[in-house]
């Protein structure tokens, strides 16, 4: 029986959506899976809207994900996560951080920031994990970290150990920033603040 | 080795490292970029950026001819810039092997317009092949040049946004050593005067009678059938998009080679098949084919002219479903890319906005001026198309160029700006051309260009000096500002467009995200002082927002350019160059 899973990762051009989703195909490849990640880059990643697909099983044909064939959604930002809410399977993980970002037609005035977006998710029926990924990150050390906390969140919803996930941060990123980055990890793992060491 | 999760734009670059490539040069355009910048991390690959494609694909032409296998990539629209040697090159063969890569960007992720490379090789008769994912990108590279050398002949590599920039598995492999191939002096093959290109064509029609025959026999072209009822006639990444949508519901012919198309397995395909749908983006190359062929199959009249496929599309035109998904029922704004903050171009729009001039416009991170609030251009055509229209517009009526300018970067000023402005100067219109100078090739992702002083390696080399290369060609106004500085860049606009002579400024300050640029801590707005006036939002910083009816700025994003303080007649803003 072949087997598929999407994950798609949203959010703001400038957030780290491209070294998260290459931390998790560097994790679904040492798993020994078929991994297929599809990125932006070009004129999109200007603070626009961004999106990255990543898919694993025992044979993966397209490297994009459709309306209505993730498993899971990691969103980055609230109007992301709701941008591409159509993507999501029925009955598949939206995983939100709760920080808010606002869009030049925001900045300008000429569209308003839609309230309440996460109630209004959760009264659509929406199997929602939600978390401030921004404050664990500046916890963590680093702002910057939002990444890899929300990727943390992520992998406690994923079959695999946490040292696999952690090994994995280590070797991407910059050795300076690795027990940083593992912080953040953890604390997007544990869905809490965790003292630093 | 093991196996990797490469960009097929990396595997590309590992198949030229592997087909024992000596020699790569390229223009930067996006998705085909990082072919070259990978290829670079090769010592054994001798790379290069040149100022733009046709030159690139000139000295690739050379370095063939003089006996290393040698490559040349490029985006779709930098294909119509190499047009010119493609076509001859098709005459005048290789020596050792030659593969130009060209990658298509369906959906218009990044670029002006969604043309079909498909069609060049057919109008130069140049063998195209199109992988399907990372593995095939590099199989295919190599194999190129294997083809190249056999048929001499140059190989088209077709690559497209969703091949380009996914990753997937590669195995990697060893290099050969494709030794040096002797040079021999043979006027009749390298001359192309007409004598000699008349004689050139007949073996140029030749090679491809020997290439369909090929074709029909290349392991790269296979049919796989499964349940015969659908049978689906694809290539590249349409390849898997309908395996997605379709699985073992459907037999595929899949075409690793697009021209010359095999037109003994097309037919035995749609003999064996029900319902054949060819699966092409863009236009109906591979379904014309078929129809002039007497095939019945369906395609544009089922399938998008505009836009890329995907798994979804095919689904809903093949089988009429569609997965059920979800919404809500808000209105969600959108979410445009824009300048950074403390992009130098910022500034450089501001003062045009003032000026209320028209503006030429050109490609690059500054065509994002187009966008609200600054909304400061009228026109964006192609590379180095500001300069000349420019120059055009002027010349329907010299009462123009009281207030028109043209806006064009660094790189893509050397790519094809310079020819421009010659026009301007030899022919005489009191043109006004600002060159955006950020001393790097910024939308593509930074790389060097000849302005920089740097190679693709990093070396210090030769640079150019925008100055003197304006005044050589006979413009002798040149005036260099800081767009940071809002004053100073409006007075010399104004200057410019009043001068009874074509001018040019150098608007010079290097992309805040250069890792050398500092940028200053970030700018403080004190709510006491501002009167919610919203003077500063007029430029469109993302790191500006109001909050209540008082300007905000974010610590996060402000790099403390100063330009949003010189707006503000409170000085409510406080720190940056202002103070």
């Amino acid at each position: 029986m072949s087997f598929q899973k999407n994950i798609m990762i949203v959010g703001v051009g400038g957030q780290g959506t491209l070294l998260a989703s290459r931390i998790l195909g560097e994790v679904l490849l040492s798993q020994g899976y078929d991994v297929k990640v599809s990125e932006v880059h070009g004129m999109s990643q200007r603070g626009g809207s961004v999106v990255t697909y990543v898919k694993y099983g025992s044979a993966v044909a397209s490297p994009i994900i459709d309306k209505g064939e993730a498993d899971v959604i990691l969103a980055f930002e609230q109007l992301e996560a709701v941008r591409w809410l159509p993507y999501l399977k029925l009955g598949g993980k939206l995983i939100t951080n709760t920080q808010r970002m606002n869009p030049m037609p925001v900045i300008t005035g000429v569209a308003e920031y839609p309230e309440d977006l996460l109630a209004l998710l959760e009264g659509a029926g929406v199997d929602l994990l939600t978390l401030d990924a921004l404050a664990l990150a500046e916890q963590a050390g680093s702002v910057k970290a939002v990444n890899v906390v929300l990727l943390g969140a992520l992998a406690r919803q994923m079959e695999f150990g946490e040292e696999i996930w952690q090994d994995a941060v280590s070797r991407t990123v910059k050795p300076q920033f690795a027990a940083m980055n593992r912080r953040a990890f953890e604390m997007g793992y544990r869905g809490q603040s965790v003292a630093a060491n | 080795m093991s196996k990797a999760l490469l960009l097929g734009n990396e595997a590309a670059a590992r198949g030229l490292y592997e087909a024992g490539c000596r020699f790569a040069s390229s223009y930067p355009g996006t998705p085909s970029t990082e072919i070259t910048e990978e290829a670079a991390k090769f010592e054994e690959i001798e790379c290069e950026w040149a100022p733009n494609e046709k030159v690139a694909l000139e000295a690739a032409l050379g370095a063939s001819i003089a006996g290393a296998r040698s490559f040349c990539g490029m985006k779709h629209v930098g294909l119509n810039v190499a047009a010119d040697p493609l076509f001859t090159a098709s005459y005048t063969g290789v020596n050792a092997g030659l593969v130009i890569a060209v990658a298509d960007d369906p959906g218009m992720h990044s670029s002006q317009n969604e043309q079909d490379s498909r069609h060049y090789a057919r109008a130069a008769k140049i063998l195209m092949l199109e992988p399907a994912d990372s593995a095939e990108c590099r199989d295919f590279m190599k194999l190129g040049f294997l083809l190249s050398e056999q048929f001499d002949t140059p190989v088209l590599l077709r690559l497209s946004t969703r091949v380009s920039h996914s990753r997937s598995l590669v195995e990697p492999e060893q290099r050969v050593s494709a030794e040096e191939k002797p040079y021999r002096k043979d006027s009749g093959k390298y001359v192309m005067m007409p004598a000699m290109a008349q004689k050139r064509h007949v073996l140029v029609e030749q090679r491809i009678e020997a290439q369909r025959t090929w074709a029909n026999s290349a392991g790269i072209n296979r049919a796989e059938y499964h349940s015969k009822k659908i049978g689906v006639i694809c290539a590249g990444i349409n390849y898997q998009y309908a395996k997605e949508a379709l699985r073992e519901n459907a037999s595929y012919l899949k075409l690793g080679c697009v021209y010359p198309l095999p037109d003994a397995l097309l037919k035995e395909f749609c003999a064996q098949c029900g319902e054949v749908f060819v699966a092409e983006d863009l236009d109906d190359y591979i379904e014309q084919h078929c129809r002039a062929l007497g095939l019945r199959v369906h395609g544009k009249d089922r399938l998008p002219l505009v836009g890329e496929l995907s798994q979804s599309l095919l689904r809903k035109a093949i089988l009429g479903e569609a997965l059920p998904a979800k919404a809500l029922e808000v209105p969600i704004p959108g979410r445009p890319p824009v300048l950074c903050p403390g992009c130098p171009h910022r500034g450089l729009f501001f003062a045009l906005k003032k000026r209320k001039v028209f503006v030429s416009g050109d490609i690059g991170c500054y065509t994002l001026g187009a966008l609200a609030p600054l909304q400061m251009m009228d026109t964006c055509i192609c590379m180095g198309a500001s300069v000349s229209a420019l120059h055009g517009r002027n010349k329907a009526n010299p009462q123009n160029a009281k207030n028109s300018v043209a806006v064009i970067g660094d790189s893509t000023f050397m790519h094809s700006g310079i020819t421009g402005l010659i026009n301007i100067a030899y022919n005489k219109s009191n043109s006004v051309v600002v060159i955006l100078d950020n001393s790097i090739t910024g939308m593509t992702g930074h790389q060097q260009n000849p302005t920089t002083g740097l190679t693709i390696k990093g070396d210090p080399t030769a640079a150019v000096s925008l100055e003197k290369v304006c005044e050589a060609v006979g413009i002798s106004r040149v005036t260099v500002v800081d767009p940071y500085d809002l004053q100073a860049t409006e007075d010399a606009l104004r200057e410019a467009l009043a001068a009874e002579k074509p001018s040019v400024i150098i608007s010079r300050r290097p992309c805040v995200l250069l890792k050398y640029v500092k940028t200053k801590p970030a700018l403080v707005a004190d709510a006491s002082a501002c009167t919610g006036c919203k003077q500063c939002m007029r430029i469109g910083c993302p790191a500006l927002s109001f909050q209540g009816n008082k300007a905000a700025i974010d610590a996060a994003q402000c790099v403390g350019c100063g330009v949003c303080a010189q707006l503000c007649r409170f000085s409510a803003i406080k720190g940056g160059l202002a103070q």
